[in-house]
């Protein structure tokens, strides 16, 4: 069938059909600018991050460093210690958003966030061990991690089907799961041969405190497969929360969405942990923010993965610098997420909300 | 107009777990016509609606459309011929009525090709034709029960399917509502040809607005054919334990069937 009028009103209906186009191009013009600022905002703190710090640099030498040339000072400070923590925010911030957002999507809830139903933990917990316990490398660490977060995500799943998996039950059952495996990476910590705050803030609440180039790597190699496939699927994924008889009836094969979604969801967040550590509420605050901003209705996998990579960036310049003491980047993102998640509890008692 | 589809089914079996909800069901839906579905709670109306869509795969036997298992045929493409709108679909939150009815092109997209001025027409076109385009830039959250239900019918429209099965279109409607949907749904017959089947629990609008009715009991098929032919006194016994009376519908012809219960009985005893 084509698009033949159903009622005589051929007038009518050209108007309605450019009132619709209107409607659909302003939607697109909004979550474009949006995305545009976004970009804008990251290069911006991304370049302030290289400048700024116990000696400032200019942008000239800066720029120096990253096409390789040897600027006294700068090669060091910038290239070894500045860059690879500033990409690192920006990757890591980029896999939790895009991780966060597409199980709040999928789950219909923003509670339903990795890092509130315990895969964060269960990649953190399974990280913590393989380099505390077990001295991996950062290969090994994030195979371990990916693992770990797939297990305690088919765990979740499983101790909270019941005909059929309600948002509730598997949020509460996921936070239950959170408790233990952070209690879990406590124990392989205090277990160290010597006791190392900064490695141990790093698998509690996330940091980027030493972070070089053999960190980098893995999260860049799990960012350039799976967020393709991930943003393959955002078309699929934003159908599935019309329910997934509608989704269905609409020819989205769902199960295999979901199947495909949750791989891929784990890996990104599994990844940027065992790199990390899990950066605390990035994954939860990230889709929230970007719908607020994008408006109803739009994907959100990319804003929500560059408000995470904004999140982190902002987040440890600000613990790095705005304080006498330099504090860890999940102690800041920790300090934003907390109130919104009373919030969200708060408000969720007077009606199940969504993203 | 349409292209009249043949949807068949074929000795079709159907169960959730241990549980069978249909056996052995053999059942051909009139091209181009409104065909409703009855039967008391759990007699797997439902569950069968959602076989036809390929929600649920059969136990046995084989739902054909055009002589083809839509088990086996690729989502999108059987999407593009058969559409459904589930009991309780899901909006989410904020989303506009444009935006949601929008969602109906899902199968006419292809997974690079961006949206066309085509699917902005069918979008409008849906609207027009469920009067919601007034409606478009609202959200679907603050609409009334009958707006909302007519948003949705608005994206099944949007996917242009020349079939449209209904899991109870009617439901938490007040009696207007229910009245403005069903005679959307036969304009959306009359006009476009269309075929509809959609599960009802009113005996009486499934009546009125079916060319052909089918009663289930017990997962299978007690009567089917002409209302007429149907809605008898003694299939409402059978299939719903209840004593009535069935008279011709003064405003439509069509049979009227009137509950008896315990405690009216004023000048006729059961028929």
């Amino acid at each position: 069938m084509s698009t033949e009028i159903l009622a005589d009103k051929p007038r009518s209906q050209t108007t309605t059909a450019d009132a619709v186009a209107r409607g659909r191009v302003q939607r697109a013009a909004r979550r474009r600018t949006v995305v545009i600022v976004l970009a804008v905002l990251i290069v911006l703190v991304f370049a302030l991050s290289l400048m700024v710090g116990r000696t400032f640099y200019p942008p000239a030498d800066v720029i120096g460093v990253i096409l390789g040339r040897d600027v006294s000072g700068a090669t060091f400070t910038v290239g070894r210690l500045r860059l690879p923590r500033a990409v690192l925010a920006v990757l890591v911030g980029l896999c939790f958003g895009l991780g966060g957002v597409t199980f709040q999507t999928m789950l219909r809830n923003p509670l339903a966030s990795p890092d509130i139903i315990g895969i964060s933990s269960g990649a953190s917990a399974a990280a913590a061990f393989a380099i505390v316990t077990l001295s991996l490398g950062a290969a090994q660490v994030s195979i371990f991690a990916i693992v770990s977060g797939l297990v305690v995500a088919l765990l979740v799943y499983a101790l909270s089907y019941k005909g059929g998996v309600a948002g509730t039950r598997l949020i509460l059952i996921g936070i239950g799961i959170a408790a233990m495996l952070d209690s879990l990476t406590n124990y392989v910590l205090s277990q160290a041969a010597e006791w190392d705050l900064q490695e141990a803030m790093r698998w509690l609440t996330g940091s980027l405190n030493g972070s070089n180039w053999s960190q980098v790597l893995p999260v860049l190699a799990a960012l350039a497969v799976l967020a393709p496939v991930l943003i393959g699927q955002s078309r699929n994924l934003t159908l599935t929360q019309l329910g997934d008889d509608t989704a269905a009836a609409l020819g989205v094969r769902v199960e295999r969405t979901r199947l495909v979604v949750i791989v891929t969801a784990v890996g990104l967040i599994a990844f940027a942990t065992a790199a990390a550590g899990p950066i605390a509420f990035v994954a939860f605050l990230s889709g929230p923010i970007a719908a607020r901003i994008v408006g109803p209705g739009a994907s959100l996998l990319v804003p929500s993965a560059l408000v995470g990579a904004l999140l982190v960036l902002v987040a440890d310049f600000t613990g790095q610098f705005a304080f006498g003491t330099r504090y860890p980047v999940g102690v800041i993102t920790g300090v934003l997420g907390a109130p919104y998640l009373i919030y969200l509890i708060v408000r969720s008692n007077r009606s199940g909300g969504s993203l | 107009m349409t292209v009249d589809h043949s949807l068949a089914i074929e000795n079709l079996t159907l169960g959730y777990g241990d549980r069978t909800v249909i056996e052995g069901l053999d059942l051909v839906v009139p091209a181009g016509r409104v065909t409703a579905i009855v039967g008391a709670n759990a007699c797997g109306k439902s569950t069968l609606l959602r076989s036809m869509s390929r929600l649920l795969a059969p136990r046995a036997g084989h739902v054909l459309l055009d002589g083809k298992d839509v088990h086996r045929m690729p989502a999108k493409q059987l999407a593009r011929t058969l559409g459904l709108l589930p009991q309780s679909p899901i909006a989410p939150e904020g989303i506009t009525v444009s935006d949601l009815v929008g969602r109906g092109r899902h199968p006419h997209q292809g997974i690079l090709s961006r949206w066309s001025a085509a699917d902005d027409v069918a979008v409008a076109d849906a609207l027009d034709a469920t009067e919601t385009a007034a409606l478009a830039d609202r959200s679907v959250d603050e609409l009334s029960g009958g707006q909302r239900q007519r948003v949705w019918i608005a994206m099944a429209l949007a996917q242009q399917t020349d079939l449209l099965l209904l899991d109870e279109p009617t439901t938490f409607l007040d009696v207007s509502h229910q009245i403005e949907v069903l005679d959307l749904l036969t304009d959306l017959n009359r006009s476009r040809g269309t075929t509809i089947v959609m599960v009802l629990h009113d005996l009486n609008l499934a009546a009125r607005y079916s060319d052909h009715l089918i009663a289930l009991a017990s997962g299978r098929i007690h009567a089917s054919g002409h209302p007429a032919d149907v809605l008898t006194v003694s299939t409402v016994r059978e299939v719903f334990g209840l004593d009535s009376r069935v008279i011709v519908d003064p405003t439509s012809g069509k049979p009227l069937m009137l509950p008896i219960g315990r405690h009216h009985m004023h000048d006729a005893a059961p028929v």
